[in-house]
């Protein structure tokens, strides 16, 4: 497995001198130790939980509440890639064992939890957190014990963290190109702006304004947002009627997200007569809306299940061998797939566990193996990643339409969109 | 703007106000005749609704799976198991708990909200924590339009008229029949009903379980319109208390008229203000009329 | 019975005690930092408790949105700490340095004015007394003297919890929205991330809430409390006495915000942000069943209700993560059927008679020598 990464653990001569020295020191007071697995003594100076044999991390996600719609896929995701990594023989040579904590969609309780991972635990990494507001809440505690996070969620950028890896599309990576192809192939000038009301869609939709307004001399006709939760559509979909934007650009969230679908479809706003770009659905979002009220709407994403490619292949059939065959892949789940692949390039790399030497080495990681194709780390913890339009088909499958011809280059502080 | 622009607008916006009016009607229906009825606090009464949504789901998927023919025309029949089983589970839940706590109608509130997490659980248990989606039949999808331009959404027709059946036959139910007199009288006078030879128990259960049934049908015809989610339930049950207060809790007249101020208002706004704003707008006039009439819109004149 | 009432008087100091020397000598002895600051986050919710102890146990007024006041003290401190926190220097990627991140996320370009007094520390600690104590007030009056009470009382709370979670989401600019108030580090320079910090915190909180129970046992003791408790079970006899019912009812309405606030700063303070989850319904109930599992006319009882629900909540997520919610359903169901007067009632009906047996089977069996001498030791 490890072949299939690029950056090896490489040293510098020196180092490498040094370390062979040092190992070559363990190694005679430690006979009982395999030659391929690294010295727990130097792999481990800041007393994480690294045995000789194992690892732990966390992980933490909301398995209760709300947030638990959305964030199933991601454990499932992280859990498939540990067990794939164990099975290739681990992480330096030390199987992965994941400690399991519930942020149960409250935000106070992911901070509770994340403390308790790193203080307690003293995990290596965590996987975890979907919504900004949980990733908001235990950024300062991952900063001050000084620990890893994988996020693996698209979010609203503004953010960046040594020790935080950011495996979605931050918001530029999602919008700008999307909207760019909205103009090119759809020649659309006007839209209307809907979303959640909270920090992700609010700055979502304020690089959208400035992208459409400054820089393609297009229209915003209307902008609004609801309470998360709000079930009633009814007047927004009239006020849309009245505006008759080119397109409805959507990021409406959670149990929102499938009263919206259902009401447009029933005003007799669908795909023939109206074209609608948005943020917030993946397959599993589809698989609560119902296929047949999304049908040719688009999405933009970095991955949709249907991808054409022997990664995704693979990744697809593993997944759903584990979790049955009618279990769906989204564009978060796939990015939190990455997440425990990235860390372990980026451990191997640094010959190490130590948090600080992961952080260094995690910018340049390549993952060859990504389901979405192929992706790499950026100096600022995101991901160089693809931009995809997948147009939503009846049986809650998304087709790609449209797809970056380049990686898009992470820029979580865009100049200009401010 | 055209004037049959204008016009279509007008309409469909009218629509959107009475189509919201039905749909927290139906979900603080249930409520009211558990809570005036009873004075028993309810938290659970989002999870009833859930139950018939999932009871749809259900059937959708038995009616894909073994005759996709019968697709077209299960959800009637779903809308009646969906009655059936929360009027079960409220039968069972009655009898487990809320009997023993007649005398303390505040505690009903602590234990229906233990039941709702655990049955929020149990759902995620049963079908997973991922919302599903019942596949409904075409009849009930996409828009009637009388004439260009002009979309009512058959969704929303759909909920109306269940709406006003339910309406219909709860108020028959009440004024017209047996159960409807011993109810009546227990929430006057409940010693004196019970010395008149009324089964108050027997009549508290049925009614609980019929608040419950009713709730059951309000979950199944809002698998149309909304999520069906382990947590679906939660997003009605505010908006649900909010309408029985309003209204005044022993009143189902009192019921009526506060759905539909509150639909009237929120609706209205929502359209010249932005949604969050309309949501604050809508609270904070429901909060200075309970102010200035503490007991709701109708208030009853019962003594207690 | 009387009899009972009056030994139940008399205990109140010694269970105090038991309390105090539980959370400020046995916890520190036997738990680590991290479990400690845990503890001492549930001890912030504790506060809310106590108020409701006060407020529903004694005045018979139940509210549900309690979580309001706990929200705006804990706001109030929030807002100094994060101004403290948004210096020019460690906020300069910004597009307006020296406001908080996210006002610039939201194109504010400058504090807005109702930020401005949170500057200054004396101005925000009276915040967050006199805020939360201003809204109690005026909702107090307006609902007392129409005489909403019961169920119509506990409703309207919750309609302002509603509205006040939904204008805190809503305005995100001037309160950080859905996130809150995150990443607050400093108190006057001193970090309050630190475990020193935590440990000062802790027992800052548990000396608080020593007095603050002491306080309230007091009032309880004076006229007052024995008005509250006529004004309870007969509510119309103390009118005609001549008592303002609605004028007491306010007093104790504001007390119990006041009280929540307190623990709202402290919770800021404890877990570094603050955040509009517990503005909301759901929250509000779970701060009312932390008082019922304790007894809702016990004030040490709220103190125990408290810490069992939540060291509950986190043992069972922490150890039974796909099952735990089942067991705290069984907890709250368990206590309201079987426990109705929660922990404290359990105390007075079960353990303390098995105590007193216990006593009075000692003396039985060891008779006391009759020489007066005392045993030997």
């Amino acid at each position: 497995m490890t072949s299939m990464f690029a950056g090896p653990p490489r040293m510098s001569p020196r180092r490498h001198l040094l370390c062979s020295f040092l190992s070559a020191l363990l190694l005679a007071s430690a006979p009982a130790l395999h030659a391929e697995t690294p010295a727990t003594a130097k792999v481990n100076t800041t007393g994480l939980a690294v045995a000789d044999t194992e690892v732990t991390v966390g992980q933490l996600h909301s398995a209760t509440g709300t947030m638990a719609i959305s964030e199933t896929g991601s454990i499932q995701a992280e859990q498939l890639a540990i067990d794939q990594i164990n099975a290739a023989g681990g992480v330096l040579g030390r199987k992965i064992k994941v400690i399991k904590e519930d942020g149960a969609s409250d935000w106070p309780t992911f901070a509770e939890k994340a403390k308790k991972l790193l203080v307690n635990d003293h995990v290596a990494a965590v996987f975890g957190c979907w919504t900004s507001a949980s990733r908001k809440a235990v950024l300062p505690i991952f900063e001050k014990e000084n620990g890893m996070l994988y996020y693996p969620t698209f979010y609203e950028g503004l953010e960046q963290s040594k020790n935080v890896v950011y495996t979605g599309q931050e918001a530029t990576q999602q919008i700008l190109w999307s909207l760019d192809w909205a103009k090119k192939e759809k020649k659309a000038k006007s839209f209307f702006l809907v979303g959640s009301d909270y920090i992700w869609p609010r700055t979502s939709m304020k690089i959208a304004r400035k992208h459409i307004e400054n820089f393609q001399k297009g229209k915003v006709v209307g902008e609004e947002y609801y309470p998360l939760g709000n079930t009633n559509f009814n007047s927004l979909i009239n006020k849309i009627k009245i505006a008759k934007p080119d397109v409805i650009f959507a990021a409406v969230v959670g149990g929102s997200n499938v009263a919206f679908y259902k009401q447009l479809k029933a005003a007799g706003i669908t795909a023939d007569k109206q074209m609608l770009l948005t943020l917030s659905v993946t397959e599993d979002e589809a698989l609560g809306i119902g296929g047949e009220n999304l049908a040719g709407f688009f999405s933009s994403m970095k991955y949709f299940e249907s991808l054409d490619n022997d990664n995704n292949k693979k990744f697809v059939t593993a997944f759903k061998a584990k979790y049955g065959p009618k279990s769906v892949i989204g564009d978060v789940t796939q990015a939190a797939y990455l997440g425990p692949w990235i860390w372990k390039a980026a451990v191997e790399k640094a010959g190490s566990f130590d948090v600080d030497k992961v952080a260094a080495a995690t910018p340049g990681i390549e993952v060859k193996i990504a389901p979405e194709g192929y992706v790499k780390v950026h100096q600022n913890h995101h991901l160089w990643s693809r931009a995809r339009i997948g147009m939503a088909q009846a049986d809650g499958q998304f087709k790609v339409v449209a797809e970056s011809p380049e990686l898009i280059e992470p820029n979580p502080f865009p100049k200009g969109y401010q | 703007m055209s004037p049959s622009e204008l016009f279509n607008i007008v309409a469909m916006q009218g629509f959107a106000g009475l189509s919201l009016f039905s749909v927290l009607l139906l979900m603080g229906l249930g409520l009211a005749i558990i809570f005036g009825q009873m004075g028993v606090i309810n938290m659970a009464h989002g999870e009833f609704m859930t139950i018939g949504a999932y009871t749809i789901y259900l059937c959708s998927h038995l009616a894909e799976t073994f005759s996709p023919g019968l697709v077209p025309y299960y959800f009637p029949l779903a809308i009646l198991l969906a009655f059936v089983a929360a009027f079960a589970f409220g039968w069972l839940a009655e009898w487990l708990l809320i009997r023993h706590l007649y005398k303390r109608p505040l505690d009903t509130l602590l234990a229906t909200w233990g039941l709702s997490l655990g049955m929020q659980q149990g759902f995620r248990s049963t079908f997973g924590p991922k919302e599903v989606s019942p596949t409904l039949p075409d009849w009930l999808l996409g828009s009637w339009s009388p004439t260009d331009g002009l979309d009512i959404p058959i969704n929303g027709l759909f909920v109306m008229v269940i709406t006003l059946a339910v309406c219909a036959l709860v108020f028959l139910a009440m004024f017209r029949s047996r159960w409807g007199l011993r109810v009546r009288a227990t929430v006057a006078n409940r010693a004196m009903a019970n010395a008149t030879g009324i089964d108050t128990r027997r009549t508290d259960r049925l009614t609980y379980a019929i608040g419950c049934g009713i709730a059951g049908i309000a979950g199944a015809a809002f698998t149309t319109i909304g999520s069906t989610g382990p947590t679906s339930g939660s997003l009605y049950i505010v908006d649900a208390f909010l309408v029985v207060t309003f209204g005044g809790a022993a009143s189902l007249l009192g019921t009526i008229a506060s759905a539909f101020s509150i639909a009237q208002v929120q609706s209205i706004s929502e359209f010249f203000l932005t949604g969050s704003m309309a949501k604050v707008l809508t609270l904070s006039m429901i909060l200075v009329i309970l102010m200035m009439r503490p007991q709701g819109l109708f208030a009853s004149k019962v003594r207690r | 019975m009387n009899a009972c009432f009056e030994r139940a008087f008399a205990s109140r100091h010694t269970a105090l005690i038991l309390l105090m020397v539980l959370l400020a000598v046995v916890l520190p002895a036997s738990l680590d930092i991290f479990r400690l600051n845990l503890v001492g986050k549930y001890l912030s919710y504790a506060f809310v408790a106590v108020g409701l102890v006060m407020l529903w146990g004694y005045g018979g007024i139940l509210s549900l949105g309690q979580g309001v006041y706990f929200g705006l003290g804990g706001y109030c401190m929030a807002m100094f700490l994060k101004l403290e926190a948004s210096d020019p220097v460690s906020t300069r990627i910004q597009s307006t340095p020296g406001i908080p991140d996210f006002m610039d996320w939201n194109q504010l370009t400058e504090l807005p004015l109702l930020w401005k007094p949170f500057r200054h520390l004396p101005l925000a600690m009276l915040a967050v007394i006199l805020v939360p104590a201003l809204l109690a007030f005026v909702l107090g009056v307006a609902m007392f003297k129409r005489r909403v009470s019961g169920v119509y009382f506990a409703i309207m709370t919750q309609a302002v919890a509603l509205i006040l979670s939904v204008l805190i989401i809503g305005q995100q600019g001037y309160t950080g929205g859905v996130n809150g108030i995150t990443d607050l580090k400093t108190l006057l320079g001193w970090d309050i991330r630190s475990d020193s910090a935590h440990y000062i915190l802790y027992f800052t909180t548990v000396l608080l809430l020593g007095l603050v129970i002491h306080a309230c046992q007091w009032v309880q003791q004076s006229k007052l409390g024995t008005l509250l408790l006529a004004m309870r079970d007969k509510e119309d006899r103390v009118r005609f006495s001549g008592y303002d019912v609605a004028s007491f009812r306010t007093f104790v309405f504001c007390l119990a915000a006041i009280l929540a606030a307190l623990g709202g700063a402290m919770f800021t303070l404890q877990v570094g942000f603050m955040s509009p989850s517990f503005v909301g319904i759901v929250p509000s109930i779970e701060l009312v069943i932390f008082t019922a599992v304790g007894g809702r006319m016990s004030l040490v009882g709220a103190v125990y209700g408290t810490l069992l629900v939540n060291l509950g909540k986190t043992y069972f997520s922490e150890s039974f993560p796909d099952l735990w919610l089942f067991l705290m359903a069984a907890l709250f169901i368990g206590v309201v059927m079987a426990f109705p007067d929660g922990l404290a009632g359990i105390y007075a009906t079960s353990v303390r008679p098995w105590l007193l047996r216990r006593r009075t089977a000692a003396l039985v069996a060891a008779p006391v020598p009759q020489d007066g001498n005392p045993a030997s030791p």
